[in-house]
């Protein structure tokens, strides 16, 4: 067999039913094959739109998501779409050709150092130097993404391998010695845990983008509903705990709602699972939750007690352990003065805008809620739309709320939301859209009419990078720079690509809109003139405890 | 092969003995990292410690009885036991790391290698020649007047041997970083 039809043989053998990639000199042999397969293939318009849709794809599915691209510039191009995924440990495998193996080192045309360039931003990389090692490479590959920390890895196969023969054998087994996640917590730890869960006054739940990565969305449910503690979650947290219910908090952090942060200012005991209290989160760290011990339960050792002092880690994943944690809570705290507390804070600064007649991004969140009656899944892009995004709808299920949590990444959007609707293609899938944000990689609408992705984009469209210019309001008094971004005509923009375009300018527009949108069977694109200077409240200021809030409707 | 990256602030301090350096070694840690002898390994290692901002104050990497691994013998530079802590973590969490060793609690042996070219006269000689009845080390060559030494020992003993070498003209000064050991 030759090396690109062990390579697709391989990616067949792991599951993989689709990939998004973009040809060049340098994986023509793999292309080549692709043409008699029958894995799918998603030609994107640009390899950075490859790299989100297969993280999109991964996030939805909790599959592993596949991206291919060609030697240096195809390769480079999927570089922070790597990074995205590693910074949100997102189970990937991105493929990229090489040149020929003897020119490797030589400055060859379109050769770039691959292995390299990824070292820190993949879980582990591979260059394979022996068309023998491929398929046990391949295999590997999706071990390593999808396990333990889940995380991006990256192959990087020079043209000659893909085009040698070798014979076909399908490890059987995955051994790695010096790769072994931790699965099940420490016992002892659990049951320390337990006691001091029953011994909490103030005990509340903080949840991460573990619980969803390791499906613990209902044991999550079960711990909070058993010892009554209120409960709240980061952005990558979104949809492990359904917003809906009378325990949830929502978001905390920088943009969570104010009773979300008092709650856990005040609280005494901190249940983390699946979180790494990450800056955004904790605000200034010596301020943070002064009085509250902290129980950790994460899969990466290298979490616990990197940020904040941990009294009971307990290292493994989060379902094992949530499951052994219910078992030994034995008795229950008596949460309901603590809870009376929280709910005098929910009253006292609820999550609020001031809804006039005029054109309220927030409201348009609420809107696309409603009318899809919480059941569609969110994509966003980054900035102002997607702490909106994260503030205003209702998520009640895990996998509903895609966005680039720890990159940051603007343009993640749209291509994530192709990737979305392909893993789901039963789901009314939206892009939540910021005007600057959807033009980092608006050439992916062709892809979507091109492959009939039918997918929906919201675009919050304010005329601003709007939190570059809410920080600069709010902290350089109002010297705007650089923030004034102009764009071209969105309708016919849609239009030429083959899309649909609708232009709403007035409140009373929205609902027909987005039931236009949903009812018509292709891309829609609606250009949302929103007010222009509306900002995301509440807010923390960047090091300051997350209790002090400025801009204050809290 | 041994292979070498010998930093600075160990040697001045040794040298000069002055508080700002012995600051530095006070947050000096030894440890030792078995990793898969593959291509890349030194790379992802190194770019680790950059990445995060750590600080490698020697490292010294070598082929073990099994040629599949490779041992390394790291000095770190850490200003608290998180830091440390982060460090070994971080390079558990790489794949191709198979174990570490923590020696900053734990009993074990470590040398050093210094090598040296001096130049001496020869009423210098017999000078020379005593320093070295105190220590694991002696003259490998000389040609006129320049003599290269060499000397093994552990962290005191280079260090009170570079103070008696500081008599003589050192042209050029080498070390091969610290080598530990389980005990």
């Amino acid at each position: 067999m030759k090396g690109s039809e062990i390579f697709l043989e391989s990616l067949k053998r792991e599951g993989v039913e689709v990939m998004f990639g973009y040809p060049g000199g340098q994986v023509l042999p793999i292309f080549d094959s692709l043409y008699d397969s029958d894995i799918k293939f998603i030609l994107t318009r640009h390899e950075q739109g490859a790299a989100h849709a297969a993280d999109g794809y991964a996030r939805a599915t909790g599959k592993v998501g596949v991206c291919l691209a060609t030697s240096g510039p195809g390769a480079t191009n999927l570089v922070t779409g790597i990074a995205n995924a590693y910074m949100d440990s997102i189970p990937m495998v991105a493929i990229t050709g090489q040149v020929k193996s003897f020119l490797i080192g030589n400055d060859a045309f379109q050769e770039a150092d691959v292995t390299g360039i990824t070292r820190p931003i993949t879980k582990h990389n591979y260059l394979v130097k022996d068309v023998k090692d491929l398929a046990r490479i391949i295999r590997e590959a999706f071990y390593i993404a999808s396990t333990g920390r889940p995380g991006p890895v990256l192959i990087d196969i020079p043209s000659d391998i893909q085009l040698m023969d070798a014979e076909f054998i399908w490890p059987k087994n995955v051994e790695i010695r010096s790769y072994n996640p931790t699965l099940f917590g420490h016992p002892g730890q659990i049951k320390k845990a337990a006691k001091l869960i029953a011994a909490a006054k103030k005990p509340i739940i903080y949840a991460g983008g573990g619980v969803i990565t390791s499906g613990a969305h209902k044991e999550l449910k079960m711990l909070a509903e058993k010892i009554n503690a209120p409960l709240t979650w980061t952005l990558m947290g979104i949809g492990a705990f359904p917003a809906t219910h009378e325990l949830s908090l929502g978001m905390l952090g920088m943009h969570g709602t104010a009773y979300a942060n008092h709650a856990i200012m005040e609280s005494d005991l901190i249940i983390a699972v699946g979180a790494r209290f990450d800056d955004r989160v904790t605000g200034r760290l010596d301020a943070f939750a002064p009085y509250a011990k902290i129980i950790h339960i994460d899969v990466d050792p290298s979490s616990i007690s990197k940020n904040v002092n941990v009294h009971i880690p307990i290292v493994g994943d989060a379902k094992n352990i949530l499951i052994e944690l219910l078992r030994d809570i034995k008795k229950v705290p008596n949460t309901c003065d603590w809870l009376k507390t929280v709910e005098g804070w929910k009253k006292k600064y609820p999550l609020v805008y001031k809804n006039d007649g005029a054109l309220k991004p927030q409201y348009i969140i609420e809107q696309i809620y409603e009318v899809t009656e919480g059941d569609a899944i969110i994509t966003t892009e980054v900035g102002q739309n997607q702490m909106w995004a994260a503030q205003w709808y209702k998520y009640t299920a895990p996998r509903t709320f895609i966005s680039s949590g720890g990159l940051g990444t603007m343009g993640f959007g749209l291509p994530a939301a192709m990737g979305v609707k392909i893993g789901c293609p039963d789901k009314t899938v939206f892009d939540i859209a910021g005007d600057g944000s959807i033009q980092m990689n608006i050439q992916e609408l062709m892809t979507c009419v091109a492959n009939k992705i039918n997918v929906k984009i919201a675009i919050l469209n304010n005329g601003y990078l709007g939190m570059v210019r809410q920080w600069q309001e709010l902290f350089y008094k109002r010297r705007y720079s650089q923030v004034d971004i102009t764009s071209p005509d969105f309708v016919k923009l849609a239009e030429s690509y083959g899309c649909v375009g609708i232009r709403v300018t007035k409140k009373e527009e929205v609902r027909p809109a987005l039931e236009k949108a949903i009812a018509t069977d292709n891309t829609v694109m609606i250009d949302f003139k929103v007010e222009p200077e509306e900002n995301v409240f509440p807010m923390v200021p960047a090091g300051q405890a997350i209790n002090q809030f400025i801009g204050g409707l809290a | 092969m041994v292979f070498v990256i010998c930093a600075y602030f160990e040697f001045w301090a040794l040298v000069f003995d002055i508080e700002f350096f012995r600051e530095r070694t006070k947050m000096r840690h030894t440890i030792s990292v078995l990793v898969e002898n593959k291509f890349g390994v030194l790379a992802r290692i190194a770019g680790l410690f950059s990445a995060r901002g750590y600080n490698i104050a020697s490292l010294a990497v070598s082929e073990t009885l099994d040629p599949a691994i490779s041992y390394m013998t790291i000095v770190v530079e850490a200003k608290d036991a998180k830091i440390l802590e982060q460090i070994k973590k971080q390079l558990n969490k790489l794949i191709d790391v198979i174990t570490i060793t923590d020696f900053t609690k734990k009993e074990h042996v470590d040398r050093e290698l210094v090598l040296a070219r001096v130049k001496y006269s020869s009423k210098d000689k017999s000078k020379l020649e005593n320093v070295f009845k105190k220590y694991v080390g002696k003259i490998i060559q000389h040609k006129a007047d320049v003599a290269i030494i060499e000397a093994v020992g552990e962290g005191v003993q280079i260090k009170s041997l570079l103070d008696e070498l500081s008599k003589f003209e050192i042209q050029e000064l080498v070390r091969t970083g610290k080598l530990a050991i389980n005990n």
